[in-house]
């Protein structure tokens, strides 16, 4: 029975009780426990079920490794599947609830599966469910899918916010532990800008724990002492910081770091975000990680009260909790004899550690035995007793079969097979790895190790995250790493003593895989390589057996190390049954690949502040707080929203756009043209610049015209047009499609930057320099003259002229230019006095009837009048001569930006779809998007097509559908009828038309 | 080969399953093949596959550098759709999603082919017209596809946020037999279908040359030594390149990282795929009950098959904005594949200059739904020189100008 014992417990305040709840039973615990040590405390061993046979879980380690212990937590917006008990902090009115069962944890249905194990092998469901074919869809994924899935689905929205932070630093420390705490001292005292980051809420790590159980001193005191003195030192330093519960997750290139930080996690009531991610660029990182024990591999080590043997001794330290009146340990090597020792010390009893080694250990054994504890050395679990608590365990040689010598009833194990340095960190950039056949376990290989721009290593491991596995080592390593960090980053760093250290040598250890050496298949498929996945030795080895022999396959086959620890426990006691199975050495079959996360992080910490409203910027035009006022029916173009059009009450947005379109036509309209993209090319050579840039020639243009423009792409595809005017000698403005002005700006700068870099040419975007106003209709000019301050007669004012003047008092930039083919002004003003000028326009254009209109009255308008509109009638396959904009297309220019492109063979090809007009027989609306089919099927069964629907309207002007196509020798066929089938089932015919269906000499924009 | 069935895993379940065969042998190259395949991944594989089973050949080796199915075919999202705009696009596609509908039985090999629908949101007016457009055109190319409105996609996914302030779910573009498959079963099951056929699997065998006599193609160098063959496809996504190289020739392509991610399992939450290429993201849940998110590629060229955070973060905003319930997820793990792309960003299924060797590569981030079309293909091109699936797909239409681009109708990705 696991339960709190009267001393002890380091990180608890024992004066701060606190109460929470697991599966609805109110419990009792302390501040600075875990969830994991607090049920613990209340005898809850058992707290989960499996992934797939749904087996009872018990509680395994006591930090991040741990695979089992998965809870959900709170309810409503807090609700949160899959939480590790062993890294939650406990506090007040925590309520926590075990996963994957159903009715409950203690009864679970699911656990059926267990019973059929046998059949449930790696792999089992690639060869079974695959007749009657519709059973997969409908019976037998719903099944699998229903019992796999751990913790439940969040259902609202959450209820916490989150935040980014970015900092710069020389040297960045992961991990509090002595080694990271000391590299950290090395590196700060050179002046170097340290940051030391640590995932728990304490300093000191593994150390703390065990050096005290050895009796190992730091400069003749005790560890605790070197580590307050240290971190105080740390403290002091101007240099340096320090961060808790602050976890390194990933190391990508060029020294970025991404940390998480669980700022309130362990006090929800707190204010403030609840994650924070970090985002570090880092010149020097150093990976203090520690290392991690392993599990062995033992029939029935998967049963609740089998734990890491570390795992048991934090408990009895830090948090004053026994697992087991009774524990039986079981190792391969010296470090849990310390286990043994603690819950001798603590008053508890241990029947007897089994040593695999037949040698036993040395120092710590010693000591182990003067407590009067038994040590069976050469031996091993044949089996542990027990379903849902351990009871006991049957005993065996190691070097045998697994025959049963004596059967010793217990309450817990704790097992050790050996420790494996956290390398994540240091492999998610690239850093190798290298096979210690000492301590049978990987480790950064440092001649191989993430390199930076300049080759050189930018992550340094150090301590027992660097296979430095005794205490002495560790200081060593990290003194000299955190110098050479310090150094790296360009700072000058002295030594700094290294304090002298007493810890007791450790006996080697030996490795021991598989529990006993020759366990049969009955005992084999009850070791557990994977907890939480449920992947066993018999899985490992079948893999190997059907050929999944690279350590990839084997893990895919299996699902070994994929569940919620990344294998943190299981991968390398996988790959070493693997390796066996293949009869080659460990190093051969080399590991899976590690990738970020280390464990995982909330998507609320990746999404950060930006959600809701503020998920991407809104550009704003000055005129927006006007039209939302007036009831603009808002349509998202890029980052910009623009009026679709302007509802009055009862009125339908169809009907409302019906109305500004004649309303434009036969009185005034005013369009917000603001988000008009507006770029300013200047310089001498800015002219034979626009020349390459656009297919007409822009260097002719005399100062005051203007002139409509297209752009191309090197492929020669119309991507971008508008209006270019000349302001001056050497400069023009050129106006961009909404959506385009930042791709066109971009697009101009890369030309200028990579090819010709030695012209005289600047560019700038001045889009949200300037409000735009469209002043449209008969009434244009009248309002304009009300207004008074510029001549805009037509004489004065011309089409395709600009002028620059004042308007109503207001600075302002009058272009004659039009998209709706009635008389149009489009007049630009400082953007601060925008919205002063839309307001005085609406004034005075009310006794000649102004009204706004939004975009899709200009769409129509502009069809109408079978002007193209960039991303309707083009798509990207687009080339101007489709589009019948042969006279846009400079025929004296040498080059420009896609020409030759429309010179290739398919670009010339006369079967290429051309712009036609459409009108419907019926006058109905086309469908946006059909196509027009022609005769037959291709060689694939498809049905051939002659052409496509590129733009459909209703036009209030005309009374009648109105389209805009793109048909085969479609100008050549004016007065053909072709069929469009609608996806509504109905086929719509329409006749080929010319494209303008609205004042096709252009005396309305002339006046 | 021994079938696999339920009977036969009770079978061996009784036994301690020491009947299984190895999945696919693992032979010594021979001197000489028909047909050598370089890369085994799902593309290559299936081509194999094809060439035996539509053709009759089997003197055929495939060589993979690494381990089998270990490059995009192992990577990438499993999203299975052919709701294509352009024609030859759509015929592939579909003609791969057909052929996945059947696959598990024709390769007696559970590949877990799941026709749970994908959607492709739309979320602004011009996403709405372009989704209609190719809803048009999936008419006309035998593709079941239509164009739903915002209140059914909610029904399809109750956890989807269709209010959004910034971009709210204006309606959807939905293949009801669009789905997922369990990716490496796919490569694995065709593998075993091959060796089965007496074709070679040849792992940890990387190509180092290839030998012409003239403008013809007679073999390959390899690590494991020099391999005759009459006619040789080249199937290397990202290392398509190199391999032209050896050949002499050059491809117009260029290799970025796609990032992906999982989330920690979760009991069953939404049953279709979504896609938004607005926002920028695209997520399922798998069949463990992890949610699969994909987003962008690297604006930069990379082989590392690893890449930068920055798109992840973008993507998952973006999917915590779609789904707000993800929020309170946790990501478990994030990678990167390294994926081909083309300048129009469709693949090549192609003739070379070189007589005899046919590449084909290209699929950029979406190949993973066209294995087995595209090995259809592949082998038919090989075989008899010229393929209706893969006419229009040939490396010299760049000469042309005869481009096919589907980028008006995915924004993103696949």
């Amino acid at each position: 029975m696991s339960t709190r014992l009267a001393k002890g417990g380091r990180f608890l305040d024992k004066g701060k009780p606190v109460t929470f709840t697991f599966n609805g039973k109110r419990l009792k615990g302390y501040e600075g426990d875990t969830l994991a040590s607090a049920l613990l405390a209340n005898g809850q061993v058992m707290v989960g079920r499996s992934f797939k046979y749904h087996r009872p879980r018990g509680i395994v380690a006591s930090g991040a490794e741990e695979p089992n212990a998965l809870m959900n937590h709170g309810a409503g917006g807090t609700f949160e599947p899959n939480q590790r008990a062993t890294t939650t902090e406990l506090y007040d009115g925590l309520q926590a609830g075990s996963q994957n069962h159903w009715p409950n944890l203690e009864f679970d249905v699911g656990a059926i599966n267990a019973g059929f194990s046998r059949f449930l092998t790696a792999g089992f469901y690639y060869k079974m469910f695959i007749h009657p074919r519709p059973l997969w869809k409908h019976v037998y994924e719903p099944f699998i899918r229903q019992s796999a899935g751990l913790g439940k689905a969040p259902k609202e929205q959450d209820a916490d916010t989150y935040e980014h932070f970015n900092v710069n630093v020389d040297v960045l420390v992961i991990g509090g532990g002595i080694a990271g705490l000391q590299a950290a001292l090395a590196a700060g005292k050179s002046g170097a800008k340290v940051l030391v980051i640590e995932q728990t809420a304490h300093w000191g790590g593994r150390a703390m724990v065990d050096e005290p159980l050895a009796e190992g001193r730091i400069g003749g005191a005790p560890v605790d002492k070197f580590v307050e003195e240290t971190r105080a030192a740390l403290e002091k330093m101007p240099n340096v910081s320090m961060r808790l519960r602050l976890m390194g997750a990933g190391v990508y290139d060029h020294g970025y770091v991404l940390g998480y930080e669980r700022l309130t996690d362990h006090a929800p009531t707190a204010a403030g975000p609840r994650h924070r991610l970090w985002r570090i660029r880092a010149k020097r990182i150093v990976t203090a990680t520690g290392a991690i024990e392993r599990p062995l591999s033992f029939a029935g080590n998967d049963v609740p009260g089998v734990m890491l043997a570390s795992a048991v001794r934090d408990y009895v330290v830090n948090f004053g909790v026994s697992v087991g009146d009774r524990v039986v340990v079981v190792t391969n090597n010296d470090s849990a004899y310390l286990t043994a020792i603690a819950m001798k010390k603590a008053g508890l009893e241990v029947p007897c550690i089994l040593d695999a080694r037949p040698e036993g250990g040395g120092a710590l054994m010693q000591a182990a035995q003067d407590l009067g504890i038994p040590v069976e050395t050469g031996k091993a679990i044949a089996k542990v007793k027990g379903t849902r608590r351990v009871t006991g365990v049957a005993i065996c040689v190691q070097a045998g079969e697994g025959a049963v010598l004596k059967e010793i009833a217990c309450d817990a194990v704790a097992m050790s097979g050996g420790w494996s340095p956290v390398v994540h960190l240091w492999s998610h950039c690239g850093g190798k790895l290298t096979w210690d056949t000492g301590h049978a376990h990987f480790r950064p290989d440092v001649d191989n190790p993430p390199r930076d721009d300049a080759g050189e290593a930018f992550v340094i491991p150090v301590g027992t995250a660097n296979g430095a596995m005794h205490i002495a080592l560790a200081l060593e390593d990290a003194e000299m790493s955190g110098r050479a960090a310090a150094k790296a980053a360009g700072h000058k760093p002295k030594p700094v003593a290294t304090p002298d250290v007493t810890s007791p040598q450790e006996a080697a250890m030996e490795p021991v895989w598989l529990m006993p050496q020759g366990a049969p298949y009955e005992l084999r498929m009850k070791a557990w390589l994977d907890f939480q996945n449920d992947v066993k030795v018999s899985d490992v080895q079948l893999a190997a057996q059907e050929g999944f022999e690279s350590v990839e396959h084997a893990k895919r086959y299996t699902t070994l190390g994929m569940a919620t620890d990344q294998g943190k426990l299981s991968n390398i006691n996988g790959l070493a049954i693997l390796s066996d199975a293949l009869g080659q050495p460990i190093p051969q079959t080399g590991t899976t690949t590690f990738r970020p996360p280390y464990t995982p992080i909330s998507m609320g910490a990746i999404a950060g502040e930006a959600r809701g409203a503020v998920f991407q910027p809104i550009r704003r035009t000055p005129m927006q707080a006007w039209h939302d006022a007036h009831g603009a029916d808002w349509e998202p173009v890029g980052h910009w929203r623009r009026p679709y059009a302007y509802p009055r009450s009862s009125e339908s947005v169809h009907d409302a756009v019906m109305r500004e379109v004649k309303n434009t036509r036969q009185a005034l309209g005013l369009l917000d043209a603001s988000t008009l993209g507006k770029i300013i090319v200047k310089g001498p050579d800015a002219g034979r610049f626009l020349d390459m840039m656009y297919t007409n020639m822009m260097s002719t243009l005399k100062v005051g015209k203007c002139r409509y423009g297209l752009m191309c792409s090197e492929n020669g595809f119309l991507t971008d047009d508008g209006v270019v005017a000349r302001i001056d000698e050497d400069t023009w403005l050129c106006h961009t499609t909404s959506g385009g002005a930042d791709s066109v700006h971009g697009h101009m700068e890369e030309w200028l930057q990579t090819e010709w870099w030695d012209w005289k040419v600047y560019t700038a975007n001045v889009t949200e320099q300037y409000a735009q106003i469209a002043v449209v209709g008969p009434n244009a000019r009248k309002v304009l003259e009300k207004l008074g301050g510029m001549d805009v007669s037509k004489e004065a004012l011309g089409f395709m002229e600009w002028k620059e003047g004042e308007i109503a008092g207001i600075p302002a930039r009058a272009f004659r230019i039009s998209f709706s083919g009635e008389l149009s002004y489009e007049i630009a003003v400082p953007a601060s006095q925008g919205l002063a000028f839309w307001e005085a326009l609406m004034e005075a254009g009310a006794e000649f009837g102004a009204m706004p209109y939004g975009t899709e009255a200009l769409h129509i308008m502009r069809a109408e009048k079978g002007f193209i509109m960039i991303g309707d009638e083009t798509d990207g396959t687009v080339i101007p001569q489709d589009l019948g904009l042969h006279w846009a297309l400079s025929k004296k220019k040498d080059d420009y930006l896609g020409k030759r492109a429309q010179e290739r063979s398919h670009m010339a090809d006369p079967t290429r779809w051309k712009l036609v007009g459409l009108e419907t027989v019926d006058g109905a609306v086309l469908p946006d998007g059909a196509y027009a089919v022609a005769e037959g099927t291709n060689a694939n069964g498809q049905r051939n097509v002659q052409g496509r629907v590129t733009s459909t309207y209703h036009s209030p002007t005309l009374d009648r559908g109105i389209a805009m196509g793109l048909v085969l020798h479609g100008p050549d066929r004016m007065g053909e009828v072709i069929e469009f089938p609608g996806v509504d089932g109905k086929t719509y015919k329409a006749k080929i038309v010319d494209p303008v269906f609205y004042d096709k000499d252009g005396e309305k924009q002339n006046v | 080969m021994k079938r696999y069935s339920a009977f036969a895993i009770a079978r061996e379940g009784l036994r301690q399953h020491t009947g299984w065969e190895r999945a696919w042998a693992s032979p010594e190259p021979k001197s000489s093949y028909d047909v050598i395949i370089v890369g085994a991944g799902g593309h290559g594989l299936a081509t194999a596959y094809y060439l035996g089973k539509n053709f009759g050949i089997t003197n055929v080796a495939i060589l993979e550098k690494g381990w089998l199915g270990g490059g995009n075919t192992g990577r990438n999202t499993t999203i299975i759709r052919s709701n294509y705009l352009q024609d030859s696009s759509a015929a592939i596609y579909e003609k791969a999603r057909s052929l996945y509908e059947t696959m598990s039985q024709d390769l007696n090999y559970n590949v877990m082919f799941s026709p749970r629908g994908v959607m492709m949101l739309a979320q602004t007016q011009h996403e709405i017209r372009g989704y209609q457009r190719t809803a048009h055109a999936n008419a006309l190319q035998g593709v079941s596809t239509e164009f739903i409105g915002p209140e059914q996609v909610k029904k399809l996914v109750p956890i989807i946020n269709i209010d959004g302030p910034r971009y709210p779910v204006l309606g959807a573009l939905w293949q009801p037999r669009g789905g997922t498959a369990r990716h490496d079963a796919v490569a694995w099951g065709y593998a075993r279908a091959c060796s089965d056929m007496g074709m070679h699997v040849i792992q940890k065998c990387e190509v180092t040359g290839i030998r012409r006599e003239g403008d013809k193609v007679v073999g390959v160098d390899t690590n494991r030594g020099a391999i005759d063959c009459n006619k040789l496809g080249v199937v290397v996504a990202g290392h398509s390149g190199q391999l032209a190289d050896m050949a002499g020739f050059r491809l117009p392509l260029e290799s970025v990282a796609l990032q992906a991610l999982v989330s920690e399992p979760i009991k069953p939450c939404m049953d279709v795929v979504v896609m938004a290429n607005t926002v920028h993201g695209y997520m399922s849940q798998s069949d463990k009950g992890e949610m699969v998110i994909g987003g962008g590629t690297d604006s930069f060229n990379n082989f590392t098959q690893r890449g930068s955070f920055h798109h992840i973060e973008e993507t998952v905003r973006a999917l915590v904005e779609t789904f707000p319930m993800i929020s309170r997820l946790k990501m478990l793990r994030q990678w990167g594949g390294i994926v081909d792309v083309t300048g129009d960003r469709s693949p090549i299924l192609s003739k070379t200059p070189v007589d005899g060797m046919f590449v084909n590569c290209g699929w950029g981030t979406g190949g993973f739904k066209a294995i087995p079309g595209s090995g259809w293909g592949f082998a038919e091109l090989i075989a008899k020189g010229d393929s209706p699936l893969c006419d229009e797909f040939s490396m010299f239409r760049f000469r042309e100008g005869k481009f096919i681009d589907e980028s008006v109708a995915a924004g993103v990705a696949h």
